[in-house]
């Protein structure tokens, strides 16, 4: 039984600074397509509720086609697409921008939802002393709409790093692009599969983690 | 009453859509009146409430308050701007039926939230006159709880308090006794009589016919979007002069008798 353990340890070890590194690259295109979907996300919730009838119908279409399209496709359009209308993309430009063009769509609906979470008269009460809109958002609304989606977007997030895989695709060598060309010379899929899939679990566990010490501390007012 | 009103409200309108809700209402109210508002559901009351610190925009009408002159007609060149708008409502309190105070923040965080960024007190001055508004209502100890851990009652107070601690000139209350369970109403129409008292301005729009009997000094009748009848207590709920007042009248007060009536003899006759 040891044996067997030291065995496939030692099979194992020569990838670990591998992996490691593609664990690295999966964090950092989250986090860049995080920020980028919440850039796109509150743009769009913005426009959903804008004056002008033109900047509504660009959101609504924005969503509509975001949501009603596979992930992968979008990012082909980006990656494969984009360079015949004249704009090449690196890999990793294409792939953060796909992700986070992708995460926006469903942002924007989640923080549509949270505004609509609160009620009228919080906004109203706020008005009634005389505050300013900007401040009235920023220190009364927000806040509130910030509790209220965090559970989604905890899912948004967790959705994010798990998608980068599919940037494996257009040959952005993060972890599971990183494993298939390992599992091509070792011919060990299984362990080496169950092995990335861990990595990801670890990922999403912690940030699944943070969310719910967050979700605590804000319950202090419930 | 002699003298400038403290606020003169002219052929005031407003309608939603193809609803005209208010159909001109003029009103002066002087410093130190205390004025109920009542009529039936749907008659207008909370939307002129709405109308005065223009949480609703009016349709025409005009408005003066400190000041301030507004002319509401379309197209009018008085139309308030949204600073003046800031300014007004920075002067005139209002309390809702539904309280509204901000969850996330505890009591004390509600009450210092305007006066310290909208009049921009400083902080410790702002939280000192915070704690004793809220030791006056016997709240003192509740400074750090949340909203949530508060009766309705206490709730309702608190929010009296936030809009006091602006120091305001006029104060708006839209039925803030509706919402609370019964033993909780006495506790806020004291303090709101006890405000009264000491001379505050207030404009009421209330379902208990005997607070404004005792307390308010003027009562308005809302009719289908106009005052219908206007004046002291007395001559308004005593000797309404028509027949609408009148039915009105009925129908609250036996209302009234029926919440009140059985709790003595059923429970054991603690009263
Ligand atoms: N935002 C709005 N949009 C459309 N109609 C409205 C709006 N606010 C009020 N109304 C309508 O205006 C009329 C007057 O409403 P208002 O709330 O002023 O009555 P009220 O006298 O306060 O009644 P209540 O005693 O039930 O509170 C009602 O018919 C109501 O449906
Ligand atoms: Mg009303």
């Amino acid at each position: 039984m040891l044996d067997t353990i030291t065995r496939w340890w030692e099979g194992f070890a020569p990838y670990v600074p591998g992996f490691a590194a593609a664990s690295g690259l999966v964090l950092v295109l989250s986090v860049l397509a995080i920020v980028v979907s919440w850039a796109c996300g509150l743009l769009a919730a913005l426009g959903k509720v804008s004056r002008f009838a033109a900047l509504r119908r660009v959101s609504e279409f924005y969503i509509w086609f975001i949501r009603g399209t596979p992930t992968l496709i979008q990012i082909f359009i980006i990656y494969f697409g984009l360079p015949q209308m004249g704009l090449r993309l690196s890999p990793f430009v294409a792939g953060v921008i796909a992700l986070g063009v992708n995460g926006g769509a469903y942002v924007a609906e989640i923080v549509r939802s949270g505004l609509s979470a609160i009620p009228k008269g919080q906004m109203e009460s706020a008005q009634a002393l005389g505050m300013s809109r900007w401040h009235m958002m920023s220190r009364i609304i927000l806040p509130q709409v910030f509790r209220v989606i965090l559970p989604p977007v905890t899912n948004e997030a967790i959705t994010m790093v798990k998608n980068t895989s599919l940037l494996s695709t257009i040959t952005v060598v993060e972890l599971t692009l990183y494993s298939q060309t390992i599992i091509a010379t070792t011919f060990r899929p299984f362990e080496f599969y169950i092995a990335t899939a861990l990595i990801y679990l670890v990922m999403t566990s912690l940030i699944s983690q943070a969310a719910g010490q967050l979700e605590r501390y804000y319950a202090r007012s419930l | 009453m002699v003298g400038e009103p403290l606020i003169r409200i002219r052929d005031l309108r407003k309608r939603f859509g193809a609803h005209e809700v208010l159909k001109g209402v003029s009103l002066d109210v002087h410093a130190g009146e205390v004025v109920s508002v009542i009529g039936a559901s749907g008659s207008g009351k909370s939307t002129f409430l709405r109308c005065v610190n223009v949480l609703e925009r009016p349709n025409g009408g005009t408005m003066d308050f400190e000041g301030f002159h507004f002319d509401y007609e379309e197209g009018a060149r008085r139309q308030p701007t949204p600073a003046q708008l800031r300014d007004l409502r920075a002067r005139i309190g209002m309390v809702f039926q539904s309280y509204n105070l901000w969850p996330h923040l505890t009591v004390l965080e509600n009450v210092v939230e305007a006066p310290i960024r909208v009049k921009g007190e400083r902080p410790a001055e702002a939280r000192e006159k915070a704690e004793a508004l809220l030791a006056r209502i016997g709240l003192a100890e509740k400074r750090h709880a949340y909203p949530s851990k508060l009766s309705g009652g206490q709730q309702q107070r608190v929010a009296i308090v936030r809009a006091l601690a602006m120091q305001p000139r006029l104060m708006l209350f839209d039925e803030v006794t509706s919402a609370l369970d019964p033993e909780l109403v006495g506790e806020v129409l004291g303090l709101m009589a006890s405000l009264a008292g000491e001379g505050m301005t207030m404009l009421l729009v209330t379902h208990e016919i005997g607070f404004a009997r005792e307390v308010s000094n003027r009562v308005i009748f809302f009719d289908q979007g106009v005052i219908a009848e206007d004046g002291s207590p007395g001559d308004v709920l005593r000797q309404p002069s028509s027949e609408r007042l009148k039915q009105f009248l009925r129908r609250v007060l036996h209302e009234d008798a029926y919440h009140a009536a059985p709790a003595a003899p059923l429970l054991g006759g603690r009263a």
